[in-house]
């Protein structure tokens, strides 16, 4: 079963309680776990919100293009990894192992089965 | 014929007992609640239909075998009628000839509980997997009451006093997440289960307490509540004898309920722990929970297992004058350090008052009061307004009162403060 694991950061920093901030090297570390562990997809960081752009296509076909993401949030995706694993708790568990999930937060997001 | 009823009496009790057990067993199997109980209803009916040869024929060895081999085939040929479900087919045929090969599969090394059935017992996985962290825990009360409990959704909407559609919209949302989250139907490893096992308790503890604290509603079904909770920890209990939070909640229900016959007056009214007629608590379920308290408090005592032990005191106290109020103050202060919050600070301010006297808790209730949490909470005035009564200020307990009465919901509870105002006008401490 696939797995989209999002990472997002808060742009007023870390909430309460929250860990330091993790290294560039944590993320590869973690990176290369997923791939020994053989469950890795896919996967990005993400350059930031300020190089983002947002298109909409209206019912008239007219294209609307807009600088930024869509709206202003507390918080921006910062990147994402695709997993493959058995069920809900081994993704959960990947979620809890990302050193985002110490500063900001992983949303899992299992996809859709067509 | 006596002995044939006996007989017949016989396989209905074991067959309770058994299609408890099928559910769960199914629904580890497919990872799917509908199609576990569309299937275990028709093998029921298919079982239940020969039920009455039995008498005649004997009791069959494993009913409980022939209920899910009954039931497996249903679900093969459900889903072999329908394409889509081809790959779900493959994993079921595959878990069959698994289980005609080697039998029941024994659970691993790593895995908590057991118990000592020869057939493992599926009721502790699905305890795990409805109340799964990745669910809301609403719905961990409302999927425990209908598929451990056994409950129609008509009957856990009326427990909980929403509409049917409200309920069966929540349960339906729930097992969709289940099924396309695959949140899985296992028992957490022992490194797993610190983070698991509060969720299942604190689900049969929300059971237990809505039963218990309502007041509106079917007085039938809300003692039902309470049975459900009480029979559910026992279950718990046998499955996980070695962990002392389940040992401790399980005494703390069957303590908190001892009190039952006497906690409310002939009207409903509640009635105040130290005005209770003792002679009336259950002392059956008084001499179990003691008994399990002594077990739960081995090592590091969890918030269930010192919330026990003060219910113990309370429960072999013969009055409240001659209640060990030293030892329960001790308690909620080992409480606080676990579950630092206002109300249990709160309750611990009316046990000082009850060692050092009113002035003392005054004090204590003062200065809690700020706090967001008990702002709006009926309960601090209440609290006030009897200990401004034993102080002998009539006039301001009175005042106390009728704040109470202000922010108190249920009727019950208000007739009880009505009485309280009562008793405060009468005038002089008591």
């Amino acid at each position: 079963m696939k797995y989209m694991l999002l990472v997002f950061g808060f742009h007023d920093g870390p909430p309460e309680g929250a860990g330091a901030e993790p290294t560039v090297e944590e993320f590869q570390a973690y990176e290369r776990s997923l791939v020994d562990a053989g469950v890795r997809v896919d996967g990005a960081a993400l350059t930031g919100e300020d190089v983002a752009t947002t298109v909409q296509v209206r019912a008239d076909g007219r294209r609307l293009v807009a600088n930024g993401p869509f709206a202003e949030s507390r918080e921006f995706l910062g990147g994402f990894v695709l997993i493959d694993v058995p069920d809900l708790d081994a993704a959960m568990d990947w979620a809890a192992r990302c050193p985002g999930a110490r500063y900001g937060r992983v949303e899992v997001r299992p996809l859709l089965q067509l | 014929m006596d002995r044939e009823a006996a007989a017949a009496g016989a396989v209905e009790r074991v067959f309770r007992e058994d299609r408890e057990r099928l559910l769960p067993i199914l629904a580890a199997r497919f990872g799917d609640l509908d199609l576990a109980e569309e299937v275990a209803a028709e093998a029921v009916e298919t079982v239940e239909a020969a039920l009455s040869r039995w008498p005649r024929d004997g009791v069959p060895d494993a009913p409980l075998a022939w209920l899910v081999t009954t039931a497996r085939r249903r679900a093969v040929d459900r889903l072999r009628r329908n394409r889509s479900e081809a790959q779900r087919l493959a994993v079921l045929l595959a878990d069959q000839g698994r289980h005609r090969a080697g039998g029941w599969a024994g659970p691993a090394d790593d895995v908590v509980g057991s118990g000592d059935d020869a057939v493992p017992d599926e009721r502790l996985q699905l305890f795990f997997t409805l109340c799964h962290p990745a669910l809301p825990v609403e719905a961990h009360t409302a999927l425990t009451l209908r598929y451990l409990a056994g409950l129609t959704t008509a009957e856990v909407a009326q427990a909980f006093l929403v509409p049917v559609a409200t309920m069966a919209q929540r349960l339906i949302r729930a097992k969709r997440k289940i099924r396309e989250a695959r949140i899985p139907f296992r028992v957490p490893t022992r490194a797993e289960l610190p983070d698991r096992l509060p969720g299942v308790l604190g689900a049969l503890y929300l059971v237990f307490t809505e039963g218990y604290a309502a007041s509106s509603g079917s007085a039938l079904v809300r003692a039902d509540l309470v049975e459900e909770a009480i029979r559910l920890a026992r279950i718990l209990h046998r499955l996980l004898p070695g962990e002392p939070e389940v040992t401790g909640l399980l005494a703390l229900l069957l303590l908190t309920d001892a009190r039952r016959p006497a906690r409310t007056d002939p009207d409903g009214v509640p009635v105040a722990l130290a005005e209770q007629d003792r002679s009336r608590w259950d002392r059956d379920r008084i001499a179990q929970g003691c008994r399990l308290v002594v077990e739960a408090l081995r090592g590091r005592p969890g918030p269930y297992g010192v919330q026990a032990a003060i219910a113990a005191v309370h429960a072999e106290a013969p009055d409240a004058a001659r209640t060990d109020w030293p030892q329960i103050v001790a308690l909620y202060d080992v409480l606080l350090g676990r579950v630092p919050s206002p109300v249990v600070a709160l309750n611990r301010a009316v046990a000082v008052g009850m060692r050092d006297g009113p002035r003392a808790a005054l004090d204590l209730v003062d200065g809690l009061a700020a706090a967001p949490e008990l702002r709006e909470f009926h309960v601090v005035p209440a609290v006030r307004a009897e200990l401004l009564r034993r102080l002998g200020r009539a006039d301001d307990a009175a005042a106390e009162v009728r704040r109470a009465l202000d922010l108190v919901g249920n009727l019950a509870e208000r007739l009880s403060l009505e009485r309280l105002l009562d008793r405060v006008t009468a005038g002089g401490p008591g």
